[in-house]
């Protein structure tokens, strides 16, 4: 469709783009027509001299405004809504900002928004996980714009090519709805969840948040991520942001290590798309043997130290 | 200060989902329903936050067919003052639920609105923001920690780095996650005493909104299965095999 026109919302931090652009990217592609980036923010145009390298895009506007760092939902709806008219698509990663976001950017467009994309079937018809990711629905979307949110462990990551041009758009400025307070973010040791070739997670079966070591252990020999079930995570054992699962990220690593967690649906919809997955896990009817390829029945704090020894 | 509690109606989350032969749609006859698990929580938050003297009145408001006034009961029983039924035979999407509510905001001028981060049916994770565009509030999703003075609103987010925390003055829409709060459970005599509550009810075509949906749902599927692989006798034969055989480490 030649009058296809995408607009891909991207995400940077203090000048570096997220890594799921090209992902995004990818998915952009599929739906055919030509491809803007919009990246906004203090250092925006450092992010968007990357972006305009990456494959199939014609050209790149930058807003360099505080008022967008965050990705502060009021400013940076406010911002797409300015420029959304020419555009026929409208999508950004499913990532918590982009969850945050977009639906505000459809409502005040008019229209709905279809979240969590994993294939394009054609330029209003997509594939996307309901009931914790038990059941794909494909679904039509009857908008003239559509507003999207797509699943960046689903797509590939696009390559480059020479630079598109890059532009400068008023910027919308400070709504004065929100302030930012503070953030306390991962320290960035390892590897990022949803990026990471190799995932190790913890679960309950852990017990303590010192005995995740052992899961941090085996990490470090694999350059590995760290990743976590709920229980886990709500037992204080590590933070918010390892958690997998339904309600936490939704990953897909070559390799997916899950160490003391029993397999329930809400875990296995963030994980089950890796492609090898390993359990270990003393309890042989564990239902998470059922979707791994190595399982091992044992006692974890006797596999991972002699895994982390033997690696 | 109102605090006005969106609930939604959803499966158990324990209840393993079908669907129907003809892929048309899931498939819920005979499947165990209950309030969706983050609504829970939104819920829980409001009657903590009347419990604490912030709030002086909780009043939930669920939309669909009548089965939905059970989860309305649930909410009575688990402390909310009112309990108000949008009442509609088909099912509203994301945006016309927000504009249900839009609705209902504009009639009761809550001082703040809760809701879950998403629905665990179709986990859309859309209903908040759009409700707060439509209503021109502030908005905090994916809440961790709610703290509230005079009318300012500071909201701990769970966000994917880790989590942020933003400031805004009421009123304003904020959406539920995991780690909010533990909702209690009801105890008999409410619940008892619930059933004999009153419950208000509003007809959806009476408001004069447009909730066409937005999507046609073409046809559902149930992903395909992975297959159970091997059982590995030791460490050193999990690692000989991620080395030589799937070559993944
Ligand atoms: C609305 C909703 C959303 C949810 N979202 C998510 C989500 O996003 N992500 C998520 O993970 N969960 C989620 N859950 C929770 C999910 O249902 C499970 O409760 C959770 O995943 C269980 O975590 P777990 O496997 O660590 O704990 P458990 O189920 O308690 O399993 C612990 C496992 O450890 C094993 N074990 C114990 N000791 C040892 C040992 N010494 N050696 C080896 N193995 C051992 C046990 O055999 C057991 O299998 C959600 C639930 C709801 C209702």
């Amino acid at each position: 469709m030649s009058d296809t026109r995408i607009l891909v919302i991207a995400e940077q931090e203090k000048g570096h783009l997220s890594s799921a652009t090209a992902r995004v990217l990818d998915a952009a592609s599929q739906l055919g027509g030509s491809i803007d980036v919009l990246v906004a923010g203090s250092q925006a145009s450092e992010a968007a001299q990357q972006a305009a390298r990456l494959t199939g895009v014609s050209g790149v506007i930058s807003v360099e405004d505080s008022a967008f760092d965050h990705m502060l939902a009021e400013n940076v709806s406010a911002l797409i809504t300015s420029l959304a008219e020419p555009y026929t698509h409208l999508l950004c990663a499913s990532t918590t900002s982009g969850r945050n976001v977009m639906p505000r950017v459809a409502a005040l467009l008019g229209v709905g928004q279809i979240s969590d994309v994993i294939a394009i079937e054609s330029a209003d018809t997509f594939v996307r996980p309901i009931y914790a990711g038990s059941v794909l629905a494909t679904v039509r979307s009857l908008d003239v714009k559509k507003v999207i949110t797509i699943r960046p462990t689903a797509f590939e990551p696009v390559g480059e090519q020479s630079a598109a041009s890059v532009s400068s758009a008023d910027s919308t400025g400070d709504q004065g709805m929100v302030t930012f307070v503070e953030e306390q973010l991962a320290n960035g040791e390892r590897p990022e969840l949803g990026g990471a070739r190799v995932i190790i997670s913890g679960g309950r079966g852990l017990g303590s948040a010192e005995n995740f070591r052992l899961i941090e252990g085996v990490a470090d020999r694999l350059g590995a991520a760290v990743g976590a079930s709920r229980a886990a995570v709500d037992a204080g054992y590590v933070p918010n942001d390892l958690q997998v699962g339904q309600t936490g990220k939704m990953v897909a690593p070559e390799l997916y290590i899950a160490a003391g967690i029993s397999g329930a649906v809400q875990h296995l919809a963030g994980m089950k798309d890796s492609k090898v997955i390993v359990a270990i896990n003393s309890d042989e009817e564990a239902p998470i043997f059922q979707v791994a390829d190595y399982g091992l029945v044992a006692d974890l704090f006797q596999a991972l130290p002699e895994l982390e020894r033997k690696l | 200060m109102k605090v006005l509690v969106a609930i939604k109606r959803v499966i158990d989350h324990n209840v393993r989902v079908r669907i129907r032969e003809d892929h048309s749609d899931v498939d819920l006859t005979h499947a165990k329903m209950a309030m969706n698990p983050f609504c829970e929580i939104a819920l829980e938050e409001a009657v903590r936050l009347k419990e604490q003297g912030i709030a002086d009145e909780v009043v939930a408001v669920s939309i669909g067919d009548k089965s939905v006034q059970e989860q309305l009961r649930t909410a009575l029983a688990l402390g909310a003052d009112r309990a108000l039924h949008v009442s509609s035979d088909t099912a509203v999407d994301s945006l016309g639920a927000a504009r249900v509510l839009a609705e209902v905001v504009r009639r009761e001028t809550p001082g703040l609105v809760l809701l879950g981060k998403q629905s665990i049916d179709s986990d859309n994770s859309q209903t908040g923001p759009m409700l707060a565009a439509l209503t021109q509030m502030p908005q905090a999703t994916f809440a961790s920690s709610i703290s509230i003075e005079g009318d300012r609103l500071e909201v701990t987010r769970e966000i994917d780095g880790g989590l942020e925390t933003l400031a805004m003055s009421l009123p304003a829409v904020v959406t539920t996650d995991l780690r909010l709060n533990e909702p209690r459970y009801a105890k008999l005599p409410a619940i008892m005493k619930a059933k004999k509550r009153p419950i208000e009810s509003l007809e959806i075509d009476t408001l004069g909104i447009d909730v066409t949906p937005r999507q046609t749902l073409l046809r559902v599927e149930i992903p395909r299965e992975r297959q159970a692989g091997v059982r590995v006798d030791s460490v050193d034969e999990l690692i000989d095999r991620l080395k030589n055989e799937a070559k993944v480490i």
